[in-house]
């Protein structure tokens, strides 16, 4: 039988901590800049949320989008995107709401397609009213706050509140970065990249509580060993699993962004932003804080534990 | 813990089997599925909207309009019933969300009571010292009207769709004043929408033809007349003419029994037939007003108006006029079959997609999904050899348990559950990287290949389930908020999360103890 491939050596021996001031500052770099992008460039919310007419046409051959610009043009309709999706003959267009009664809505809708005529195909055709995109905004909101809320009231149960705040900390590193991204990509923000947004942050915390483990274990294991040595030890005995699990899932997620079709594009990016950003906030975002949180008073009461119940392995 | 009971394996070994029967019916084409015998499952995955064409529309019932209408029509009868028992009175209209009318005489109070009580049945009634009455919905009345309006509304609505020879349209009740319609597969999404956004209110009525539709807008219009544009339009959408229209309806599209389209002289029309009160009505009212006009009203709008050339005493007529084409004339007999909604609907949200974009949809998936899928076999055998083919059993296993699990519980796939689906892949073979990474670590601490398996399993179990609860957590939430597509992503996901900690845990745990036992390795090829 054939050996599998390794691609670390037994035991990696990489001094991780002695960087971690670096990466501490390009993280909160990238936290600022997320925050400003978003506060000042702004989201690019999709229909679900800001409302709107969203329709996706194909043309029979590649289109041409500065004519079909001018067809529309005319109508009223108020301000019209138009942009390629994917293929060059798949065209999507956004208008606003339009004033007045639903029956405005379908006629603007109506409106297009007679504009641009039978030889186009209506792929696809969404209507957001005002009143159900305020009530997707605060679902939205709300489900984030509760995912978040949930993993940490888990986390805090399985850890010492410790653990539990850093993996927060981490957790929402990762998820404003991946939202940073989209309002710096200008990437349509809808209710997929929202769902995508909290896989990412159960993902996150996934990749997180590994390493937690793998420090409670070795706190136990080495009582004298300082604090980085401790860490460093922790992620190098958990690294093979962390870069193959990550570049398994990400292989996964990859073949989703090139080959999972064009509705699927913002989420696939989300995703694939979430894997990586995930290995790096575990690595440099939750176990480095680790450091400024007196885990010597944690450990000492471990300790404490350990011997009221003596461990038993070798 | 390497040792399994027959009975574990036994367990094991039929819950994979069961799990696989479940998959079966979709590898079958659904013509074929009846072939199986009885026993056998034959569900299918239950596709989603956006995976096989179709619409979804969030309807809102103006649950408002069903109030002014009430009170509207509680002016109408106090106005009749206070003439007809000689009270006198003033200032009688709707205030706010009460009815008002002040008398004339206080002393009058007594003599109104008893007439208001009976009218404003549901309703509070005041009535002041100065002879000021003021009726209004108890909170009991306006739940009851809400609740009454929604029911209608979807029967109506119900009606309507299956009219159209629509396949399995799901039309259920959301919230307090909504209602959601799915109707997958459907073409021409623009008519039903048409169909269903009509009120369809109609009746007859007589033409006040005392004056003018000029007059009446220079402000001549009495009471009792409302002035109504024509259904027919002229080129720039304007309605073609204007009509003085009498409130009084002479008979309700209530009284209606059936209406089909039909042709007369080689111009469809809709033929229609009262019922038996509706007949009387209408013999009667005709029978008295020969030569006159009378107006077919649909929503406010006249469809035609016609002279009454006799007396029509057969309970039946035809409509015709407004530009009637054949499938107009389809339309209008089938909203008259189907009835009236109690209360404008409006579209809060539409999504539809076609048929093609679905399809293309499913295949850009699947690939995507097997490509991966591919991806990661292929890497866990490079990375962990024969353990990764154990693992790429398990995996394999995993992604036909959740397909038979889907289609058991009948659950919807949707685009974004498909990539549940390839995430989930990716996801699964997790633990078993973390249990491998430990039984490599165990060996390296010198441990024998039956006890570094064993505490590898052992070791890991924890870190697995903390790790996939949280994921857990966040699609439960997900599933808890989420709306159609994503929904199917949150389960998707959360079922997948249940199968691979089953599989990658349970299964391959077994298969590795039964090759251990079966061979004795010296060391293991990991």
């Amino acid at each position: 039988m054939f050996r599998p491939l390794r691609i670390f050596p037994e035991e990696p021996k990489f001094d991780f901590m002695k960087y971690h001031r670096i990466f501490a500052g390009i993280s909160i770099v990238m936290i600022v800049a997320s925050i400003l992008l978003i506060g000042f460039k702004g989201l690019n919310f999709g229909i679900d949320f800001s409302g709107g007419i969203l329709m996706e046409v194909r043309a029979p051959q590649a289109a041409d989008i500065a004519q079909m610009r001018d067809d529309i043009a005319d109508l009223g309709l108020g301000e019209i995107q138009l942009q390629e999706f994917g293929e060059p003959q798949d065209v999507l267009i956004r208008m606003q709401r339009q004033e007045g009664s639903e029956a405005e809505q379908a006629a603007a809708v109506a409106a297009v397609k007679e504009a641009l005529g039978d030889e186009y195909e209506y792929r696809r055709t969404e209507f957001v009213g005002p009143k159900v995109g305020d009530e997707l905004i605060v679902d939205a909101i709300w489900a984030m706050v509760l995912a978040i809320g949930g993993i940490m009231l888990y986390i805090w149960f399985r850890y010492e509140w410790q653990f539990a705040i850093n993996a927060i900390v981490a957790l929402i590193h990762d998820c404003l970065t991946t939202v940073g991204l989209f309002a710096l990509l200008g990437l349509d923000f809808n209710l997929t990249t929202v769902a995508a947004v909290l896989t990412i942050a159960g993902y996150s915390v996934n990749d997180t509580v590994v390493i937690y483990d793998r420090i409670r274990t070795e706190m136990r294991r080495y009582k004298k060993m300082s604090m980085p040595d401790l860490l460093n030890l922790s992620l190098n005995r958990t690294l093979s699993r962390t870069v193959n699990t990550s570049g398994l899932t990400l292989l996964s997620v990859i073949a989703l962004l090139i080959f999972g079709g064009d509705v699927l594009r913002n989420f696939s990016i989300a995703l694939t932003w979430g894997m990586v950003i995930g290995v790096y906030s575990t690595i440099y975002v939750a176990t480095p804080l680790l450091l400024y949180m007196n885990l010597r008073g944690v450990a000492a009461r471990m300790a404490r534990e350990a011997e009221a119940v003596p461990d038993t392995r070798p | 813990m390497l040792n399994f009971p027959r009975w574990k394996v036994i367990t094991v070994v039929a819950l994979c089997v069961f799990g696989i029967l479940l998959a079966v019916p979709n590898v079958i084409s659904r013509e074929n599925v009846t072939w199986l015998p009885d026993w056998f499952p034959q569900r299918h995955l239950t596709l989603g909207l956006d995976l096989q064409g179709g619409s979804h529309l969030l309807m809102e019932v103006d649950v408002d309009s069903v109030f002014d209408a009430r009170l509207e029509a509680l002016v109408d009868g106090v106005r009749t019933e206070f003439r007809a028992a000689e009270i006198g009175y003033i200032e009688l209209g709707v205030a706010g969300d009460a009815v008002q009318v002040k008398l004339r005489d206080p002393a009058d109070a007594e003599r109104a009571r008893p007439i208001l009580t009976e009218l404003g049945l549901g309703m509070t009634l005041d009535i002041a010292d100065d002879g000021t009455a003021r009726m209004a919905f108890t909170d009991a009345e306006i739940a009851r009207l809400k609740r009454d309006a929604i029911q209608r509304s979807i029967e109506i609505v119900r009606r309507r769709i299956d009219e159209t020879g629509t396949r399995e349209p799901t039309i259920q009740r959301q919230g307090d004043e909504r209602i959601l319609i799915q109707l997958p597969g459907v073409k021409d999404p623009e008519r039903i929408k048409d169909l269903i956004g009509q009120t369809a209110k109609m009746d007859f009525r007589f033409i006040d033809m005392s004056l003018s539709p000029e007059q009446a807008e220079a402000g001549g219009l009495p009471p009792t007349a409302e002035l109504l544009p024509s259904l027919q339009t002229n080129e720039s959408g304007e309605p073609e003419r204007w009509y003085v229209v009498n409130k009084r309806i002479i008979v309700s599209g209530e009284n209606l029994t059936d209406a089909q389209a039909t042709f007369q002289q080689n111009q469809p029309v809709v033929s229609f037939r009262f019922d038996s009160v509706g007949g009387k009505r209408f013999a009667d009212a005709t029978s008295q007003n020969i030569g006159k006009l009378f107006a077919i009203v649909l929503d406010g709008k006249v469809i035609s108006a016609p002279v009454i050339q006799s007396a029509i005493l057969g309970g039946s007529g035809i409509i015709e006029g407004g530009n009637m084409t054949v499938e107009s004339a389809n339309d209008l007999a089938l909203l008259l079959r189907a009835g009236a909604l109690p209360a404008p609907l409006t579209v809060l949200e539409e999504r539809t997609v076609g048929a093609d974009l679905g399809a293309d949809s499913i295949a850009a998936g699947t690939e995507a999904c097997l490509i991966g899928l591919a991806l990661v076999i292929v890497m866990m055998v490079v990375l962990y050899g024969f353990f990764g083919i154990i693992a790429n059993v398990a995996l394999i296993l995993n992604g036909i348990l959740l397909l038979g699990l889907l289609s058991a519980l009948e659950a919807t796939l949707t685009l974004p559950g498909i990539a549940g689906i390839a995430l989930t892949l990716g996801m699964a073979v997790d633990a078993n990287v973390l249990i491998f990474e430990r039984i490599r670590e165990e060996m390296r601490n010198g441990r024998g290949p039956l006890s570094a398996v064993d505490s590898g399993y052992r070791e890991a179990m924890s870190t697995i389930i903390d790790a996939n609860l949280t994921t857990l957590i966040s699609t439960l939430i997900l599933f808890m908020f989420g709306s159609g597509p994503v929904k199917g992503f949150a389960v998707t996901l959360s079922l997948g999360i249940i199968t691979s900690v089953f599989t990658a845990v349970v299964v391959s745990r077994m298969i590795v103890g039964l090759w251990l036992r079966r061979t004795r390795p010296q060391t293991l090829p990991l």
